[in-house]
């Protein structure tokens, strides 16, 4: 398997996502703002995209009366991922010989 | 291909500070050990003190005002222990600027808290039918088995903290008479060592 350098992922924050989506089944919003240190709009902007190519899925709740949006990694997202991942080994494999 | 293997490094680190509560503070095991070993001590003086042999005559624990005040000592124990947790991570994590409520954190202490709710919760079910010289054994046993559940949540050292507690509880059980002792053993001496060990190695 080569794997695949994938364009989604070519942003620092949204390959940021998706490996904290890997690691745990579901995040919420503001879970993600703290941990990536990003603005509102400039995440909402991120996620949206990765949506867009259906690697992530939107979960909206109530806790309380409190909105709550989480998000999970689709199995073609995590798909995707493992490509990615694969190629970037590959690469690293490839330069040391 | 510096940039493919920092690449890597990265995706790494993050899967980890988002899966795992890494704010725990070696030093608030050393204290919480040293809070237990306190509190065995006045236990024991509770239990024990006009009759000092120590040993296996059970029947001297039993006036219930004894029972009830060494309850009070455990409880305290455990809410001091919990409190120098919570400020101390508190201050860990305004360090590495991840919020105590991050899920990982919640994941780690829903993990931890129900068995030891239930534990507690049982030791009173067990004092109720006068059985509490298993206090002990039940405490250190749920307490294990909370930890050995965490373990997913947080650094995997805590694993063998897990595996001794059980262990300890598990002699309790065959020798509730030794019960103070062990339970001495696994809430003081295993906090305090386990402590120090995690300080040098991560917070020193």
């Amino acid at each position: 398997m080569k794997g695949k350098y994938d364009k989604a992922f070519e942003n620092v924050i949204r390959l940021r996502i998706m490996s904290i989506l890997m690691a745990n089944e579901e995040f919420d919003f503001n879970s993600f703002k703290e941990l990536l240190d990003v603005t509102d709009g400039n995440l909402a902007t991120h996620l949206k995209q990765l949506e867009k190519n259906e690697f992530i899925e939107v979960k909206k709740s109530f806790v309380g009366r409190k909105p709550l949006t989480t998000y999970a990694a689709t199995e073609e997202g995590k798909k995707a991922f493992q490509f990615h991942l694969t190629f970037l080994e590959n690469l690293i494999k490839e330069n040391k010989s | 291909m510096r940039k493919a293997q920092d690449e890597l490094a990265e995706i790494k680190s993050i899967m980890e500070r988002s899966s795992r509560f890494l704010s725990l503070s070696g030093l608030s095991g050393i204290l919480a050990g040293v809070y237990a070993l306190i509190g065995s001590g006045i236990a024991y003086s509770l239990i024990y003190y006009p009759n000092p042999p120590y040993g296996k005559d059970l029947s001297l624990t039993n006036p219930e005002y004894v029972i009830s005040n060494v309850m009070i000592t455990g409880l305290s124990v455990l809410l001091l222990s919990v409190f120098t947790a919570w400020l101390l991570s508190r201050k860990k994590s305004k360090k590495t600027k991840v919020s105590l409520w991050a899920p990982a954190s919640r994941r780690f202490m829903r993990a931890l808290f129900i068995p030891v709710i239930m534990g507690g919760l049982l030791c009173i079910g067990l004092y109720a039918q006068g059985q509490e010289h298993l206090v002990a054994a039940i405490t250190l046993i749920f307490y294990g088995l909370g930890l050995f559940n965490a373990s997913n949540f947080t650094l995997n050292e805590i694993k063998y903290l897990s595996y001794c507690q059980l262990i300890l509880g598990l002699i309790a059980t065959f020798s509730p008479e030794y019960g103070l002792v062990l339970w001495a053993m696994g809430f003081g001496v295993l906090h305090i060592i386990y402590g120090a060990i995690m300080y040098v190695k991560y917070d020193g």
